[in-house]
Order: C-alpha cells, then structure tokens, then sequence
C-alpha cells in the first residue's frame, strides 16, 4: 500500500533505533507519552518500546474515546436502544463496552434491541430513509477526528428533512484532554512527562496550532506524528534532541497529512453545528471544563439528549479495575489485578480492554505472555520465600 | 477510532462522492470535508469519509529524512 509499506521499513526501523540510543544521555530518564490509542497500538504491534534503550520510557495517553466515555454515557445509550421504536447505530467498539450491571449494547441486541453496527456515518442517514416509521440514533463518539462525518450526517439530515434521526453526542477535545493530564502535575510541581507524541489524525483536522499554547505552559514538547512505525521513531528522535536542548516546541513530523491550519472545511462545518459544554466527565480524568462539544439549541430537535428523556444513572465500575490510572499514564495495564483474568478482549470488565487502541487491550494482544511469565516468576520468589519464612 | 488511512482516487461520482482503491478492493467514500480532490489523488480516508489530501511532496521529503537521519 503507497504511503504506509515505506513507513513500515525494519531496516530503517532499526537505524533510526540506533540513532535515538546515541542521541539519549543514559544518565537520565526520557518520560515519553502517547496521546492516541492508535499510537498505543503501533508500538505494541511493532514492539517499538523493545527498540529503545531502557531509560526512554513511554506513557500511554488517553487518547481513545471508546476508553474514556464514562459509564453513564453507555447507560444511556443502552436505554436507548432498549426502547422499542428506536434503532440504535454506533461504531463496533461502542458495542461491547461493560455498562451498568454487565449490560452493554451487544447484550442489549441479544436482548431484541435494534442496535445497529455501523463502519460509517453515512450509513445512519440511509437506516433512517429505509425506516421512516423508527427513530434512528447515532451514538456518536470520538476526538475531533471523528467530529467532522457527525456533521456531515446533521447537515445531510436537515438537507433532506429526515425527521426521525437523532444524534447522541459524545464527541470530545483533545487540547483539555492534554490538559487535563499535565496540569495536576504541574500544580505538583513535578515532572510527569519529558515530551508529548502529539495525536496525529486529530491534527489532521485541527493544525498544529491548538497545540502551540500547552508546549508553552506546560514546557513540553510536542511532536505531531504519524501512525506508522518509522513515524513513530522519528518522533521519538525529534523528541529526544528537544528534551536535550532543553527547547518546548510543537513540531510536525505527520507534514504529508497535518499543516498549521488543519482542515478549516471540517473547522467551519464543525463550528456551525456544535458548540462547547460546560463540562464532560471523562472516565479517569474527571469532569473537566469545556472538554466536550453538544449539538447546538438551533438544532436541538436534531439532539437525542434533547429528544428523549434520559435518566442518569451512575453506574459504578469495577471496584478493582484500573483504567483510571492507566488512562493517566500512571499505572500500567499489567499492574491491574483484573488484566488477562478475569478481564480480556472477549469477556472486557474495563473499557481499556475492549478497543485494540486500549491500552489494556494492546498489552494483551501482544504482551499477555509476558506477564504470565513475570508473574510466573514472582510467584516462584513468593513460594520460595515462603518456604524459607516456614 | 482514529484510525485513517491513504487511499487513491480512482473516480469522482456524484453528491461529493468518490470511489477509492483499499489494497485492491474499490470502494465508494464521501469527499464532503475536501475541496478539490482530483483522479489520482490520495486522501487519508476515516470511518468514510476522506480528512484531508495526502501531501506526496512532503511524504517524499519525510522518507528522505529517514535516509538523511540514518547517514550522521
């Protein structure tokens, strides 16, 4: 495939490898984190992390929304579809995320709910053509990535009069999201990360410029990157040479897809539309101010939390899981009791398990042997030194 | 979720629509979000609907930098 086979090369891989190994002092540590699940992925599926030297340490960011959409929002999304007259549409992952008391909206469809899977917003504006007598709800989520198509879709429905589709809007920021991460350590007055691998597709929407203001506050620098592996490395190289000299700036190294501006097309569809909450909760980072978009009043017979009385329920989440913290970047997906038993890709107790951009889920796609192994081993010293206590 | 990826152009249909080559499968995508798209364009293509164009000079520039990188 053009513009991916020769960002996957394992020869130049491994140099750009060497290349950071000089390149990084080995007295010090490098906290390095991604913000995208999608990077996440890349550097577990080519096990990016097993080419740096052991000081560069990366963080995984929480910069997958399937993760951090709260409880409630699948609570209500499941009451939706439970409710005979609607078709409920959403992306696959929204489907088996755990909502209150193991329901989720695939045990719904079981159930004889009509939830729709959908690969494209599109698809939501035909279901609700071919249904006239049902009301369609897109479940819509995602970064500013995603944000776009969901105008699209509002624009096409008030183009062709569709009176019976509704959005349930999710959507949230990533600019808070960063915040929302960098800001409690600075008010600690520690260093919770040396530089930040900056989301590459949402940039593709955004620019580079929204950026601009938080490597300046917060004194991180932040590289924009692609989601091949090369771009990953490069990335981290052109991270590491700033930590060294001590600058915070934002540079591109996605420059074949993201410019300064971004999309100002999507900007513009995207403005008409939506408009800031006042607040969003964000599963592991709390409510946070003006993180997340609403459909605005002018559209409001458009807006499913409009349209339907939505009772919110606060569903509480496994006491044991640790998403919160791996969303973070503060505890890894291992450290979690729950990860691989009883909590795995099939049967998901956390919502960082469900999406392959999870981090859980990448640990346990490509490290879940490993961690036997460690715990193998660690168990072995406990039995062992059990042994000597008796 | 952000998941994209480049994919040519091989024709422009109508209502803002294209039909695009994924690894050999065609198939039909909307071009409401990008203004001037051409035959023989790559686009980077999210959950159906193409973001932005792929910049081949700057693509080239990066692959150089590789080899760039790699000679110091």
């Amino acid at each position: 495939m053009k513009y991916v086979n020769e960002f996957r090369d394992g020869k130049k891989a491994e140099q750009l490898a060497k290349l950071i190994a000089t390149e990084a002092k080995p007295e010090r540590e490098y906290r390095l984190m991604e913000f995208c699940g999608g990077h996440t992925h890349t550097i577990f599926r080519y096990g990016i992390d097993d080419l740096l030297p052991s000081n560069i340490k990366m963080l995984h960011g929480p910069g997958c929304p399937v993760c951090v959409l709260p409880m409630k929002r699948i609570d209500a999304a499941i009451e939706l579809a439970l409710s005979p007259n609607n078709i409920l549409c959403s992306y696959g992952d929204m489907l088996r995320i755990p909502g209150r008391a193991r329901m989720s909206l695939q045990k719904a469809k079981s159930k004889g709910a009509d939830v729709r899977m959908i690969y494209s917003p599109a698809e939501v504006i035909t279901i609700a053509e071919n249904e006239p007598d049902k009301k369609i709800i897109f479940f819509a989520v995602g970064f500013e990535t995603t944000t776009p198509p969901t105008a699209v879709v509002l624009d096409q429905a008030i183009k062709s009069g569709l009176k019976n589709l509704f959005v349930f809007c999710n959507h949230v920021l990533t600019p808070p999201a960063i915040t929302g991460i960098l800001e409690p350590a600075k008010q600690k007055n520690i260093t919770l990360l040396d530089g930040l691998i900056g989301p590459g597709h949402v940039s593709v929407v955004t620019g580079t410029l929204p950026y601009e203001k938080l490597a300046n506050t917060y004194q991180t620098p932040i590289t924009i990157t692609g989601f091949e592996p090369l771009d990953i490395l490069q990335s981290i190289y052109m991270l590491i040479k700033q930590i060294n000299a001590g600058t915070c700036r934002v540079e591109n190294q996605y420059t074949r897809a993201v410019n300064i501006q971004g999309n100002t097309k999507a900007q513009a569809l995207m403005s008409k539309y939506f408009e800031l909450r006042d607040s969003f909760e964000w599963r592991g980072l709390g409510e946070m101010p003006y993180s997340a978009i609403k459909i605005k009043s002018k559209y409001a017979h458009l807006d499913a939390e409009k349209h339907f009385t939505l009772v919110e329920r606060t569903g509480t989440d496994n006491k044991a899981c640790e998403c919160p913290a791996v969303l973070t970047g503060q505890k890894s997906p291992t450290a979690c009791k729950l990860f691989n038993n009883p909590c795995t890709p099939e049967n998901p107790l956390g919502s960082c398990m469900v999406s392959s951009e999870g981090a859980c889920a990448a640990y346990y796609t490509y490290r879940r042997n490993i961690k036997i192994k460690n715990v193998d081993s660690t168990n072995n010293q406990l039995r062992s030194a059990n042994k000597h206590a008796s | 979720m952000c998941l994209a990826i480049p994919v040519r152009v091989e024709q422009l249909l109508e209502n803002d629509q294209a039909l695009v080559d994924l690894s050999g499968v065609k198939t039909t995508i909307s071009l409401a979000l990008v203004d001037n798209v051409e035959v023989g364009d790559f686009v980077i293509l999210h959950v159906g609907y193409a973001l932005n164009k792929l910049d081949p000079v700057e693509a080239e520039e990066t692959l150089k930098l590789f080899a760039e990188d790699n000679q110091r």
